[in-house]
């Protein structure tokens, strides 16, 4: 229990009486790349939800660090240090690196009730620090995200996530419509986290890449967790069979 | 061609103000030199800030993704409600505060039944165009309440500046202009803004309240409008009912001439300052050239198809880059 940064006990999810949830229990350990697999509808986006705070549970429990925690809201989520990287990508293309690095988390100069004036000089320069530390080589922070590729976006967001110290961060299928070359730089991305001491939950379609990049496999099927082992200890065969 | 996109988002009214110099020069040939004299600048600038207050709300709002028709019914009711509160003996900055309320409130209304029930702000504020137009029409009885005599016009709509160049409402535009333009590029709440209707889902999973951002762009845009509809309303000395009428599709083309994106995301308080300007140049310049008035519309029309002809072509170029790798 003490090496388990987030535990779910129990968790239960109805979507307008189809139960998409049957009660998870799981512990996502600290420092470990977990890959969570499932055909569609088997639980796995609903889960990510729920940590992520875009919907809440109806039942169940969610323990981060020991505590038992209510996320109620995205921001919820990324104060825990949850953060998510989303398959159709959480960028906007018409704004700068810079400007996405710091979505909702702007650095102000001052401000009264929330809003302020943009501490831009903090951006420009924070943003070079976070996407250099991802090993991605861009030219400008002031480059448009519209302006990169889809693997060079994922890798953005993982900058994004590193850059605010998330704990955990999630990724929901982030090699969805990417090619090759761009996948294997995502997986490297995910492999990255662990030696930056981040837990890294990997949502993918793809069993390939989850046995290339994680530690332990999570299968769901029909709202339930239906495996669980250490990646080493089972194969691409085993996992298909249950799903 | 990835240079020509980029400096199209950054500086998406640029193309107008290109358009925009070329036709100050043509106007000044074609009417041997009057176009840019002193009593001509002074005609355009004494009106310039009622359609430009209106853009300047209309193309934020747009930015934040959604669409206001009502303006030009706000224009209007606010300054008859405060004519009305007047004539019941109401001092004239309580009756201010009180008109801006009730476009504050018309803005909310139109930006929460929006959010609340999902459905088209073009649908929304299409309504309220007709109910601000109707409630304006019914407080007044039908007949333009009287205004005081002891207005404070000197705060408004008084001439100033060297040679009495502008109109104390130009002061209060250029304010406005300056104003909003940091706000959308320098603070937290612009980059809100900008992201909220750049890509919602985005946005909002990265915790913005979208749908307050939404709602205050609203309001911002309906206090601006009614704000404008007094200015217009002290210059003319009396509060016609009428007032405003085409005035949402004037600033609609405002804010797209001024490369305001009608999918959001895009466009800059300068942008819809350029279109008004735009329109109100072809307006002045087309009669000191002796064209037929009536091909106003028809310009103002055609510029309004080409800039949106010219941002779906930008926009497709964009999206070519984007599926790059």
């Amino acid at each position: 229990m003490s090496d388990a940064i987030i535990s779910v006990r129990d968790l239960h999810k109805w979507y307008s009486g189809v139960h998409a949830l049957k009660g998870v229990t799981l512990d996502f350990k600290r420092g470990e790349a977990l890959g969570l697999v499932g055909d569609n509808g088997a639980g796995k986006s609903t889960l990510i939800n729920i940590l992520s705070g875009v919907h809440r549970a109806d039942q169940g429990e969610i323990n981060v660090e020991g505590r038992a925690v209510s996320i109620a809201t995205p921001r919820d989520a990324m104060d825990l240090g949850i953060e998510t990287i989303y398959q159709y990508n959480s960028m906007v293309p018409t704004m700068s690196i810079a400007r996405n690095l710091f979505i909702g988390r702007e650095p102000t100069r001052f401000s009264i009730f929330g809003v302020g004036i943009l501490d831009q000089k903090k951006m420009a320069e924070e943003s070079i620090r976070a996407i250099a530390s991802v090993d991605l080589h861009l030219r400008s922070p002031e480059a448009l995200v519209g302006e990169l590729s889809g693997g060079q976006r994922q890798g953005v967001a993982i900058a994004r996530a590193m850059h605010f110290k998330s704990k955990v961060m999630i990724l929901d299928e982030p090699t969805n419509h990417l090619s090759v070359k761009e996948t294997n730089k995502v997986i490297g991305f995910v492999r990255g986290l662990k030696e930056q001491g981040v837990t890294g939950v990997f949502i993918s379609h793809n069993m390939h890449h989850v046995f290339d990049c994680c530690d332990r496999v999570v299968a769901m099927a029909r709202g339930e967790v239906v495996l669980d082992k250490r990646v080493a200890d089972t194969s691409i065969d085993e996992v298909h069979s249950l799903l | 061609m990835k240079r020509l996109f980029k400096t199209y988002l950054e500086k998406p009214e640029l193309a107008g103000l290109i358009l925009l110099v070329l036709l100050i020069i043509l106007f000044q040939v074609r009417s041997h030199g009057v176009f840019l004299n002193a009593d001509n600048l002074r005609g355009i600038l004494g009106i310039l800030p009622e359609a430009g207050l209106v853009a300047i709300g209309v193309t934020i709002l747009m930015i934040s993704g959604e669409f206001d028709l009502s303006v030009g019914s706000v224009f209007a009711l606010m300054p008859m409600t405060m004519a009305v509160l007047m004539v019941h003996g109401a001092p004239f900055p309580l009756a201010l505060l009180a008109g801006l309320l009730v476009c504050a409130a018309i803005g909310f209304i139109n930006g929460y039944v929006t959010i609340r029930f999902a459905i088209p702000s073009f649908i929304t504020t299409l309504g309220m165009l007709f109910m601000a137009r109707s409630l304006t029409v019914v407080v007044s009885g039908g007949f333009p309440p009287l205004l005081p005599i002891d207005l404070p016009n000197w705060l408004f709509t008084s001439f100033v500046g060297p040679g009495n160049m502008f109109r104390m409402s130009f002061l209060w535009f250029a304010a406005v202009a300056v104003l909003t333009s940091l706000m959308l590029s320098r603070t937290n709440f612009g980059n809100w803004i900008k992201a909220t209707g750049g890509f919602l889902p985005a946005a909002a999973s990265m915790g913005i309240p979208t749908a307050r951002v939404k709602i205050i762009c609203f309001m911002l845009c309906s206090v601006l409008s009614g704000f404008a509809g007094m200015l217009q309303v002290l210059r003319l000395g009396s509060p016609l009912p009428s007032i405003g009428e085409g005035l949402e599709l004037q600033a609609v083309a405002a804010a797209v001439i001024g490369g305001a994106s009608l999918t959001g995301g895009i466009g800059t308080v300068m942008g819809g300052i350029i279109g008004t300007t735009l329109i109100r140049v072809i307006d002045n310049g087309l009669v000191l050239s002796h064209v037929d008035a009536n091909w106003f519309k028809f310009a103002i029309g055609f510029l309004t198809i080409f800039a949106v002809v010219a941002n779906a072509w930008m926009r497709k170029r964009a999206k070519a880059i984007k599926m790059e790798g």
